[in-house]
């Protein structure tokens, strides 16, 4: 058994499981979808620069040390997570919002903007 | 929801995490952490405690206003960007400071560690700030 | 060259600015601006025979061959006295006409500012250029026309105008772009010398059509010609000044521009004399019938930019030669009728020639003015267009091929407008006195300054033609590329073309005289050959694309949030695997490395709780299997060696959770809406594209990358950023302004739902 395809269909099926909920009209659906696709492309970041089983990126001096993780798809998906909680974060406001003012989950009620 | 003893163990365990959450900030450039990790540490300190006891208890303990947080972090990461470009005219060049110790030791203080303190402030401002408006709109106490 | 342009244009915005004592002569004031122009053209264009053009450029962006050429040269300085000249009397004239109207400081703004527009449009050496200033001449003319927006008619008019002239222009543009290409420069001076190139290039007729499509549309050749007289919606002033002596020229400029470059083939003599041909004819024909003035004027116009471009088409010396003067004669005769026109409507109220008569008693002066003019315009000595008519028909004649068909059409032309010019003239100072809302004076000398000056220039120049000589040959030498000798005498003698003149002239009257017979026949022809007004097609065209688009809108922005982003992964995935199909992405072959026995359990209760997920019919259950997911995330993190990101994703997860648990309780239950149908088709969608970023994931690890970047990351970690944590050190020291935005981002979307959430109890 091979450990990156095992992520990559790990990956895939969040990705599959994201989308099936991004396409549904519940807004909390909506919201659970935006994170499974989140994740799903943060492990794809992650995957598709290498998986090194052994040291974090930590150095002691100039060189790299063998078996030492890449440290630049670390920074980047670091920052992904954090900026992911924030619009999850927005969206759930929103949601409630939406929900507050048509008392409604159903994203198909969404069609007009001009009138309430 | 007013329990005694939740009361006084969050006085002791809030002053704990924030404690860390700052510890892990400073040794963030050399051991795991930093800006981003303790910035989320401390705000956890505070949604627990509201969690457990209610915002306004949270708010007090917290004496400063998120926003003011957010505020001031973004001015401190901008303010650390502002002695790369006078010392060698490039914005957001690293400079660093040694101050020798006593035991032949150094301590070195840059910028970058300013820009983290930055970052550190203004991710607990906005998460603080994210949780405690939805808690408030949904009363939460 | 430059310092006058923006001078102009620092005008166009001072005029603004003039303070309200002076307002009573402000249009004599700016006129200065358009003087000094005209003085510093004089000075330069008089040491030109001996200095020879002259070529300034500045480097704007030369990578894409853009720089601001000033290419300073024979037709350069024709067009330039006749835009700063006339542009001084058109401000005269404006000084009284627009005295008493609302918008006059509007007016002088945009007035000005297309004269800079003008100016560096005929100054360009530079193709690009150019058409910067092409397309602010459009703009200008629009807000001229709309001047007086609060009529439909008005707006209505000013956009016909706009699009044409914009759609042409796009047109000009690319064709522009083409012959760049071809001759590997935009620079005009560079262009002439490759011309031969050009002219046997496979692309040389697909720019000629696209470049004369700028010319048509903006100098109102048939088809395109109904914008001009709906254009007549403008002032006075800018009728006088754009839509017949300045910018509908500009289409004539950019043939005599294209001329050495592009003329001479086939294709060009019978493409432009076509087109130059039938709008000469239609214009003068449909002139007759009507009878406004302005109208009457705005027709002859279009016939006479119809001439013009006939004889730049039939591409002899003798037709540019008699092209160049025709075009002062007309800029002169016209400016001062549309003038003229507007005088009288200014003074009597009304522009009707069924309403007008016998102004002659109350306005002397002006009577004078205008026979002259007028007689210009009918092309009899010793006037200017005496001479310019006489050189036509001579070019005419000796044309290549169609001579007979184009003299024809000439003729016949130039019959209906000695008629017009009759009619014209008779209809309005002679004859009874007609009733008009106002009676007529002739007081403000500002309003007969102009149409004097050049109805007395059209006779001077007439008389004495050696100065005029001067500036056409200058003028000439440049369209045909060699130096010539060109000199202009009033009388050619007893032949051939002095014949023709005489027939037409004779003709003209006798139809004149027929009249009141002529006309109701002409009108029953028209009523049906000209059923459809060009400008009503166009308008139901335009009404029928918006209805188009509208019912376009409708379908793909039906509003369903879940269609749209249906629409997008749809699209997404089949490309994605149509490029996955034809490369084989299927085959990997990578070096995988063993399963730790933890991890796989640890990614098989993901996959689990993923798929719980999907099916849950309970909400709790959907963010418990979340949780699950991050956090086993975060242990993938920590095993391979991401302690920072483990640490992120667990702090990060447990507040999306608490999140969730907030929402929670004030949301209604978890929902179900969609049919089971529905829900195989999404499902469908989900897997396709789940599984192409499976493929992805894998075709990512072969890619082997030489010299990743982290290598420096690592070197200088500690040595340059003092900082054994390369992660962290990256984040706050190498991209640091990268996480600066991020926490800008951050902090946005918090204020964001601050606002969203706070905002509105204000409002209750």
């Amino acid at each position: 058994m091979e450990m990156e395809l095992m992520l990559a269909l790990l990956i895939g099926i969040l990705f599959t499981v994201g989308v099936y909920l991004l396409l549904r009209r519940s807004v909390l659906k909506l919201v659970l979808g935006i994170i499974f696709i989140g994740n799903a492309i943060n492990l794809i970041i992650f995957v598709a620069s290498g998986l090194v089983a052994g040291k974090p990126p930590f150095v002691t001096g100039q060189e790299p040390e063998p078996e030492m993780a890449d440290p630049l798809p670390q920074a980047l998906i670091l920052t992904a997570i954090v900026i992911s909680f924030g619009i999850v974060a927005f969206t759930l406001a929103l949601k409630y919002k939406y929900f507050s003012l048509t008392n409604t989950d159903d994203l198909d009620q969404l069609t007009e903007t001009e009138n309430e | 929801m007013n329990y005694t003893i939740l009361v006084i163990a969050f006085r002791y365990i809030r002053f704990i995490l924030v404690f860390f959450s700052i510890l892990t900030l400073f040794r963030g450039h050399n051991l795991p952490g930093g800006g981003f990790i303790g910035g989320l540490m401390a705000s956890g300190a505070f949604i627990f405690q509201a969690l457990a006891l209610g915002v306004q208890s949270s708010k007090n303990s917290l004496r400063i206003k998120p926003s003011k947080l957010i505020a001031s972090g973004l001015f401190l990461a901008i303010l650390s960007t502002l002695p790369g470009f006078f010392a060698k005219g490039v914005f957001f060049a690293g400079t660093w400071v040694k101050i020798p110790l006593l035991f032949g030791a150094t301590l070195k203080l840059g910028t970058p560690l300013l820009f983290d303190t930055g970052v550190y402030l203004s991710v607990t401002g906005v998460v603080l700030l994210l949780i405690f408006t939805l808690m408030e709109e949904w009363k939460w106490n | 060259m430059t310092i006058i342009l923006l001078i102009i244009f620092l005008g166009a915005a001072g005029s603004l600015l003039i303070p309200r004592q002076l307002d009573r002569h402000k249009g004599i004031l700016l006129s200065l601006l358009p003087l000094t122009a005209f003085v510093f053209y004089l000075i330069k264009g008089y040491h030109m025979k001996q200095v020879g053009p002259e070529i300034t450029s500045i480097a704007w962006l030369p990578q894409l061959g853009l720089n601001i050429t000033w290419l300073f040269d024979g037709v350069s300085l024709l067009f330039l006295f006749l835009v700063s000249g006339i542009g001084v009397l058109i401000l005269i004239y404006s000084n009284s006409y627009m005295k008493h109207d609302e918008g006059r400081h509007r007016f002088y703004f945009f007035i000005l500012l297309f004269m800079g527009a003008m100016l560096g449009l005929v100054l360009s050496g530079n193709l690009l250029v150019m058409f910067l200033f092409w397309e602010l001449t459009s703009f200008t003319s629009y807000f001229l026309i709309s001047f007086k927006h609060e009529y439909d008619k008005a707006r209505q008019a000013a956009m016909q105008s706009l699009l044409i002239t914009v759609m042409g222009g796009l047109a000009l543009f690319a064709g522009i772009l083409l012959l760049g290409q071809m001759g590997g420069t935009y620079e005009l001076a560079e262009l002439v010398e490759k011309g031969h190139l050009i002219r046997f290039h496979p692309h040389y007729f697909p720019a000629l059509l696209l470049i004369l499509a700028g010319v048509v549309t903006k100098s109102a050749q048939f088809p395109f010609h109904f914008w001009l007289p709906g254009a007549m919606q403008a002032p006075s002033p800018v009728s006088a000044y754009l839509h017949s002596a300045t910018m509908v020229k500009a289409g004539i400029f950019l043939l005599a521009r294209m001329s050495p470059i592009m003329g001479g083939t086939p294709e060009w003599k019978i493409l432009v004399s076509l087109i130059g041909g039938l709008t000469m004819f239609v214009g003068a024909y449909l002139a007759i019938t009507q009878t406004d003035l302005k109208a009457i004027l705005a027709y002859t116009t279009i016939s006479a930019l119809g001439t013009l471009v006939l004889l730049f088409g039939i591409d002899t010396q003798l037709s540019v030669k008699a092209a160049l003067i025709f075009l002062i004669v007309h800029a002169f005769y016209k400016a001062s009728l549309f003038m003229v026109a507007g005088m009288i409507d200014h003074k009597t109220g009304t522009r009707d020639i069924n309403l007008l008569g016998g102004l002659r008693r109350l306005m002397p002066k002006t009577t004078v003015v205008t026979v002259l003019a007028l007689l210009s315009m009918a092309g009899l000595p010793p006037l200017l267009g005496f001479i310019g008519k006489e050189l036509i028909y001579e070019a005419k004649i000796q044309t290549p091929g169609i001579a007979s068909v184009v003299l024809i059409l000439g003729v016949a032309s130039n019959v209906f407008m000695v008629w017009v010019s009759a009619m014209f003239g008779y209809r309005t100072f002679f004859g009874k006195l007609g009733t008009t809302p106002k009676v007529a004076n002739e007081k403000g000398w500002e309003l007969l300054f102009g149409p004097s000056v050049l109805a007395f220039g059209s006779l001077a120049l007439g008389l004495f033609t050696n100065s005029l000589g001067q500036l056409i040959e200058l003028a000439l030498s440049t369209v045909r590329a060699q130096p010539l000798h060109v000199e202009i005498h009033l009388w050619h003698g007893f032949n051939q073309v002095f014949l023709l003149s005489v027939i037409t002239v004779a003709a003209g009257v006798f139809l004149f005289s027929i009249r009141q017979k002529l006309l109701p026949v002409l009108a029953k022809i028209n009523s049906r050959f000209f059923a459809y007004r060009f400008a009503d097609l166009f308008n139901r065209l335009l009404d029928n694309f918006v209805k188009f688009s509208k019912n376009k809108t409708a379908v793909i922005q039906h509003g369903y949030h879940r269609f749209y982003l249906m629409t997008i992964l749809v699209v997404a995935t089949a490309f994605v695997w149509f490029q996955i199909y034809v490369t084989r992405g299927w085959d990997i072959q990578y070096d995988f490395s063993p399963i730790p026995f933890y991890v796989l359990v640890l990614t098989l209760i993901m996959i689990f709780s993923a798929l719980t997920a999907a099916f849950a019919q309970n909400r709790l259950t959907a963010i418990i299997s979340m949780g699950v997911i991050g956090f086993g995330i975060a242990l993938i993190y920590l095993f391979y060696g991401a302690v920072d990101l483990a640490i992120t994703q667990i702090l990060a997860e447990t507040l999306t959770v608490v999140l969730f648990v907030l929402v929670i309780q004030k949301m209604p239950r978890y929902a179900k809406f969609s049919s089971r149908k529905s829900r195989v088709r999404d499902a469908i969608i989900a897997l396709s594209s789940g599984s192409f970023v499976t493929i992805l994931v894998l075709n990512a690890l072969q890619i082997d990358y030489n010299d990743p970047i982290s290598d420096f990351f690592i070197k200088n970690s500690l040595p340059g950023g003092f900082g054994e944590n390369v992660v962290n050190v990256i984040l706050v020291d190498f991209r640091a302004l990268d996480t600066l935005g991020e926490i800008t981002v951050l902090s946005v979307a918090a204020l964001g739902v601050y606002t969203l959430i706070k905002m509105n109890k204000v409002r209750k």
